[in-house]
C-alpha cells in the first residue's frame, strides 16, 4: 500500500513541478523575448506581470474544448495525452539527488531516450486527426526532425555513457562526484575522485564530450522544436503546426509538454555531461567545499541550477537566431552533426581503453 | 560553416548585450528636448497609460471647436477634403453678439456637426477659420465602441431654440415681404 502511495505521490510531485516550471518558463520566455527586443514584456498582470501566466493558464483551463468537423475525434482527443504522458514518463528516471530518484531503473537512459520518442507519434496523431493541412505539415516536418535529430543525440550520449559506463543515470551521477567509489581523472591525468566539484564532471573527465555535449545541446533543441529549428510549428508558414486545431486544456498540454521537454532534455544534458547534482565547488585544501555543498538539498538545488541555465541558454537561442530551412536543417543534422558525433563516440572509445585504463 | 558559426555568437552577444541593457529604461521622452538621441539606450517602451509621450497643446489630433468664437462661416466645411464637418446655419434676426476677437455673430448654429472617423487630421479647417474658433488639441486617445461615437456635435442649441429661431426668422422674413408689398 505504501508502496503504491509513494509512486501516486511522486507521480503528482513531479507534474506539480512540471506545472510550476511551465508557468514559470513562459514568464521567463516572455520576459527575455522583451529585453532582447528592447521592450518590456507583460507587465499588467500582478507585480512586474508575475502573475500573467497563470492568468492565462486559467483562462485556458475554462475553455470549451473544440473538436472541428471533420477532424479524426479519437485521435485528436487522444493525442495531447500522448505527448504528454511521453515527456512526463521521461522524468520517472532522472536523478534529483543522492539518493532521490523516483525510480532506479538500471536501463534508466535508455528508458528515457525511447520514451521521448512516443512523442513523435502523439505528434503525428495531432497533425492527422486535426485533418487540416497545416497541422499535417507541421506533423510531417515535427517527426522527420525529431527523427532525424535523434540519431546525432543518441551518439553523443552514447559517447558520453562509453565513459561512464552505465545507463543507470544515478549510476553515472555519481561517478561524477565526490561521492563515487571509482577512481576520476581530471583529463584524464589528475586522480580528482576526493577533489570533486567541476573537476571531475564528465566533460572535464574526458574533454572531447564537451563536443559530444554540443552536438546534443543542438540536437535537443531540434528535438523541443525550439527555434533555430522551429520548423515544425514556424507561425509565419505553418500558424501553430500541429496544434494549430488546439485550444483551451488541450493546448494547455501541448505547452506543457513542450517546455516539460526542454527542462527534461536540458536534465539529460546535465546528467550526462554537467556533473547532475554534483557541487561544481572543489576541494581545496582544508576547504572541504565538494563535501560541504554535497546532500539531498544540496543536489536539488545544484542539478535546478544547471538545468535552468541550459534553459535559459535555450530561451537566449530561441529570441537570437532565426529559423533554419527544412533542407538546411537535414543536412546540417546529416552532413555535420552526425559525422561528428560518430567522431566523438570513436574519441570516447579509444579515450576509456587507452587513457582511463 | 565556420561562418554560421560566427555569425551565430555574434548575433547571440548581440541579444545578451540588449538582455541586460533591459536593466534601465530609456530616458528622455520628448523629441524636441536637445538631447534626445543620446539617450535612447535602454527599453523603449512606453507604458502607456501611466506614462505619456509628451506633446505640444495644439498637435494635430481631435478637434475641438469653441462655439462661443464660431461667426458659423461655414468656410472650415468648404476646405475639408474629406467633408467631415457639416453645418447649418439659421439667420438671425439681429446681431447675436461678438466673438472674442471681435467679429459680429449674425448666424445661429443649428448643427455644427464633426466626424471624427471621417476626419484625416490635415488641420486645414483650422488654417482657414477666421475666427480661430476651431482647433486642433493634443487629445489622442478616443475610441468608441460605437461609429456615432465618434460624431461629435458642437452646436449647443436644443431643438426648440431651433424650432423657435426657424420661426423667427420666418416670420420676420414674411413680416419683410409684407413690408414690401405695399411699394
Amino acid at each position: 500500500m505504501i508502496f503504491y502511495l509513494t509512486y501516486i505521490l511522486s507521480g503528482a510531485l513531479l507534474f506539480g513541478f512540471i506545472a510550476a516550471f511551465t508557468l514559470f518558463a513562459v514568464y521567463a520566455e516572455r520576459k527575455v523575448a522583451g529585453f532582447v527586443q528592447d521592450r518590456l514584456g507583460p507587465m499588467e498582470t500582478g507585480k512586474f506581470g508575475t502573475l500573467q501566466t497563470l492568468a492565462d493558464i486559467l483562462k485556458l483551463i475554462q475553455k470549451e474544448f473544440i473538436t472541428p468537423g471533420l477532424a479524426d475525434a479519437r485521435l485528436f482527443t487522444v493525442a495531447p495525452v500522448v505527448i504528454f504522458m511521453a515527456v512526463f514518463m521521461g522524468f520517472a528516471a532522472m536523478p534529483w539527488a543522492p539518493g532521490l530518484v523516483p525510480s532506479n531503473l538500471n536501463l534508466g537512459l535508455f528508458f528515457v531516450l525511447s520514451v521521448i520518442s512516443v512523442e513523435a507519434i502523439g505528434i503525428l496523431m495531432a497533425g492527422w486527426g486535426s485533418n487540416n493541412k497545416f497541422s499535417l505539415l507541421g506533423a510531417m516536418r515535427a517527426v522527420a526532425q525529431i527523427i532525424s535529430y535523434e540519431i546525432p543525440a543518441g551518439m553523443a550520449l552514447i559517447s558520453a555513457i562509453m565513459i561512464a559506463q552505465s545507463l543507470n543515470l544515478q549510476e553515472i551521477a555519481v561517478n561524477q562526484g565526490i561521492l563515487s567509489k571509482e577512481s576520476l581523472r581530471f583529463l584524464g591525468i589528475w586522480e580528482v575522485a576526493d577533489t570533486g566539484g567541476f573537476l571531475s564532471w564528465n566533460i572535464f573527465q574526458a574533454p572531447h564530450l564537451l563536443l559530444a555535449y554540443a552536438i546534443y545541446f543542438v540536437a535537443s533543441l531540434a528535438e523541443c522544436n525550439r527555434a533555430p529549428f522551429d520548423i515544425p510549428e514556424a507561425e509565419s508558414e505553418l500558424v501553430g503546426g500541429y496544434h494549430t486545431e488546439y485550444g483551451g486544456l488541450r493546448f494547455a498540454f501541448m505547452m506543457l509538454s513542450e517546455y516539460a521537454l526542454m527542462f527534461l532534455t536540458a536534465m539529460i544534458g546535465v546528467v550526462l555531461f554537467l556533473g547532475a547534482w554534483n557541487s561544481p565547488l572543489p576541494t581545496i585544501g582544508s576547504f572541504k567545499l565538494a563535501e560541504w555543498t554535497t546532500g539531498t538539498i544540496w543536489g536539488m538545488c545544484w542539478i535546478l541550477l544547471k538545468t535552468l541555465s541550459i534553459v535559459g541558454v535555450q530561451i537566449w537561442i530561441r529570441w537570437t537566431l532565426p529559423r533554419l530551412r527544412a533542407d538546411q536543417l537535414m543536412s546540417f543534422c546529416w552532413k555535420v552533426l552526425t559525422p561528428l558525433a560518430f567522431l566523438s563516440m570513436a574519441i570516447s572509445g579509444i579515450w576509456r581503453v587507452f587513457v582511463m585504463n | 560553416m565556420i561562418h554560421a558559426f560566427l555569425t551565430a555568437i555574434k548575433g547571440l552577444s548581440l541579444t545578451l548585450k540588449h538582455l541586460f541593457a533591459a536593466s534601465h529604461t530609456r530616458e528622455g521622452l520628448d523629441i524636441r528636448s536637445e538631447d534626445y538621441f543620446s539617450g535612447q539606450q535602454g527599453v523603449t517602451t512606453i507604458q502607456y497609460p501611466h506614462q505619456e509621450l509628451p506633446i505640444p497643446e495644439v498637435a494635430r489630433y481631435q478637434l475641438d471647436v469653441e462655439m462661443d468664437d464660431c461667426i458659423v462661416c461655414d468656410l472650415c466645411a468648404k476646405a475639408c477634403p474629406v467633408d467631415c464637418i457639416s453645418i447649418e446655419s439659421i439667420k438671425a434676426t439681429g446681431t447675436i453678439g461678438k466673438t472674442s476677437d471681435g467679429s459680429t455673430k449674425r448666424l445661429y448654429a443649428a448643427k455644427f456637426d464633426i466626424d471624427m472617423a471621417k476626419c484625416m487630421y490635415c488641420g486645414l479647417c483650422t488654417v482657414v477659420c477666421p475666427t480661430e474658433c476651431i482647433t486642433m488639441t493634443n487629445q489622442y486617445d478616443r475610441s468608441m465602441p460605437d461609429l456615432k461615437g465618434m460624431l461629435y456635435q458642437f452646436a449647443d442649441m436644443t431643438d426648440e431654440e431651433v424650432a423657435e429661431k426657424r420661426k423667427e426668422l420666418a416670420e420676420f422674413q414674411a413680416g419683410k415681404q409684407e413690408g414690401k408689398q405695399p411699394l
